[in-house]
């Protein structure tokens, strides 16, 4: 790719990778520090990811109420969370959100209250896109990027990728970069996630950033079974019933997905949403239009009858390992890269539970301005030359050994399966964990060896490889937290182990290798009382 | 997967070949929609929102092609649904934005619930 002079080149302060939440608030925070962007987006901004499928509510509490939140959060994070990340995040919330007012229709109550907390996913997103053109940005739709870039010193000064139209190779030197590539839903097929493959954990390993948290991967949602509708809100009102039409005693709440998986286990499991009041039924249609859409083309009464419902993996979208952030603006371990929104580890702000769609929301909003500002002052500071640029990528893109074929469709079945299935990944053994970590290095192996391509191709086989890597690191990461902890379900080792209150890092490509953070006094405290 | 473009309605914008997050859709002959990689779609539906014309359908299932037809689609009466329930366009008077309620529904839930668990604990007589 290096080689083809003829690719387009551009040059840029910041550049941004990803287009969700995160990825168009950074590019808003860079902007709005006077520095040139460029944003690209493996698909569209407006529509790619998670966010534009959704309808996040935010964390968002009123100035008095926020110590109250932040200490409840904490003692819910089991060790790991951070208050001042927490209380950071709820003040940016506060303040980001109203800026909105010009792009997003916000709506009022019956008091005339301007109601700012949530917002749907597609005019949200379709907000943020028009909200990063007026701050000036440059937006790269479906320019997926493969790799990074960096100069003789190992800073990291641009990336490549391929245009999805025509299937050329492009790059772009930039000061400094922000990885907003969201989460890695392991190929669940999650609604929204088939662009979220983990490629920025990738990217940022092999550029030297590591990760932490990656053994929390493993939230799980129910949706209506052969649909991707993992929608919530709706099943917080289900009753659940085997095949026999048993009604299972399951009680609601954020804990209800292990109980289900149990009984997945055993059969076939249906749903019933007849507890659902009559006025809910009728606005559910303008509160989630895309909720009631599998069953009004199935021709299914989703509050009268039962239909069958399974589980789906989000792995680190709602789990929250990811890139280890190493500084208040969002810095990782890698000079001159920057992370942000689910493409980084929320344990600061979340611990070992998940962070739901209103914390990780409002992270993705917080963390997306400060990589932006951070991304932005470094750009500043550096001096440009002519450098020369260095390609990182590895594994799906250049192999080691001859390029051949490779069952990449294989592959991603097997990172499906190992980080999709109940008995796996949600209720964990050492044994099984290790068994899962085998088959994936294998998998590795063979990719980093032959694995590469052409256009589309290349970045089939590039997600690949960043599905097996980032598999890799939960897996080892779950391996060697021999307790559990918040999503963390070690059925070798039940209970939290006081000594293993504390983050875990992860990196390494051909050999991975994790490490436990020295836990802090205010965490093994916490510890004690839990 | 999206399954249909209906050609007689489909006026050549190119918006849904625009905004597809994973390119399933092309212009074809003439500039209309077409589906040119069927198997990378996600099944979100954001391509039948951004339709001004209500020419594209989604089916709901997500793993394999279900090759339904334009007739199938339009007697499913959900053609343009996800568009008009959302209120874009000629819909936003009639279908306003009700989001902004999931908060309190999600409290709904949360009550009933407690509600229930009361109930039950008092007829199984453990309760005073």
């Amino acid at each position: 790719m290096a080689d083809d002079f003829e690719a387009p080149h551009w040059e840029t302060d910041v550049l941004v990778i990803g287009g969700g939440l995160a990825g168009t608030w950074a590019t808003i925070a860079a902007a709005r520090e006077g520095a040139r962007v460029i944003l690209a987006d493996k698909g569209y901004c407006g529509t790619s990811g998670v966010t534009a499928t959704a309808g996040p509510g935010h964390w968002w509490v009123p100035p008095e109420h926020r110590e109250a939140a932040v200490a409840d959060r904490l003692k819910r994070s089991l060790g790991l969370g951070d208050p001042d990340w927490m209380a950071r995040i709820l003040d940016l919330t506060w303040t980001s959100l109203p800026q909105l007012s010009r792009h997003y229709a916000f709506s009022t109550d019956e008091q005339g209250r301007v109601q700012y907390r949530g917002l749907r996913g597609p005019e949200y997103m379709r907000a943020m896109r028009a909200f990063a053109l007026e701050a000036g940005a440059t937006i790269l739709d479906h320019h997926p990027v493969l790799e990074l870039l960096t100069n003789a010193d190992g800073v990291v000064t641009g990336a490549a990728g391929v245009a999805l139209r025509g299937e050329r190779p492009w790059t772009i030197r930039a000061g400094a970069v922000v990885l907003a590539t969201g989460g890695c839903a392991f190929a669940s097929r999650l609604l929204g996630s088939a662009t979220n493959t983990g490629d920025g954990l990738l990217m940022g390993v092999e550029a030297g950033a590591d990760l932490s948290g990656m053994e929390f991967s493993n939230y799980y949602t129910p949706m209506q079974a052969g649909t991707n509708m993992a929608r919530s809100m709706s099943f917080a009102f289900a009753r659940w019933f085997d095949e026999a039409d048993h009604e299972l005693d399951i009680p609601a709440g954020p804990d209800v997905s292990p109980h289900l998986a149990r009984a997945l286990l055993k059969g076939r499991l249906y749903c019933r949403l007849d507890r659902i009041p009559q006025d809910i039924r009728e606005v559910m249609p303008q509160v989630q239009p895309n909720f009631v859409r599998p069953f009004a083309r199935m021709g299914i009464d989703a509050y009268a009858e039962r239909f069958e419902v399974s589980l789906v993996s989000e792995g680190t979208v709602r789990g929250v390992g990811g890139l280890r952030i190493d500084g208040q603006l969002c810095q990782t371990a890698a000079p001159g890269l920057f992370a942000a929104g689910d493409a980084a580890s929320r344990e600061l702000v979340t611990g070992a539970i998940s962070g739901g769609g209103a914390v990780n929301s409002s992270w993705a909003l917080s963390s997306g301005q400060w990589a932006g500002q951070g991304a932005a002052a470094f750009a500043r500071g550096r001096r440009r030359a002519g450098e020369r640029l260095h390609h990182l990528g590895q594994a799906g893109l250049r192999p080691t050994g001859r390029l051949a074929g490779v069952d990449l469709p294989a592959a991603v079945q097997l990172v499906r399966e190992e980080m999709g299935a109940y008995d796996r990944n949600i209720f964990r053994t050492g044994e099984a964990l290790a068994a899962s970590g085998e088959k994936l290095d294998e998998a590795w192996r063979e990719i980093a060896a032959h694995a590469g391509g052409w256009g589309r191709g290349l970045l089939r086989a590039r997600e690949t490889a960043a599905m097996v890597a980032a598999a890799r690191w939960s897996k080892a990461s779950a391996v060697q937290r021999r307790e559990s902890r918040g999503m963390h379900r070690r059925e070798d080792a039940p209970g939290l182990d006081p000594r293993l209150a504390s983050r875990q890092r992860a990196q390494g490509l051909d050999r991975v290798v994790t490490r436990f953070e020295a836990a802090s006094p205010e965490n093994t405290s916490l510890e004690a009382v839990a | 997967m999206i399954e249909v473009v209906i050609d007689d309605r489909c006026g050549g914008c190119g918006d849904c070949v625009d905004v597809c997050p994973s390119d399933v859709l092309a212009r074809g002959p003439g500039g209309k929609a077409v589906i040119a990689r069927q198997a990378d779609c996600q099944t979100c539906y954001l391509c039948e929102l951004y339709c001004p014309e209500d020419a594209l359908f989604v089916w709901p299932q997500t793993d394999s092609v279900a090759d339904v037809t334009a007739q199938q689609a339009l007697a499913t009466g959900d053609v343009g649904g996800f568009r008009r329930d959302s209120g874009w366009d000629e819909h936003a008077a009639t279908h306003t934005n009700q989001h902004w309620r999931m908060g309190a529904i999600f409290e709904r839930a949360r009550l009933m619930a407690i509600d229930a668990a009361k109930t039950a604990r008092t007829e199984d007589g453990r309760t005073k």
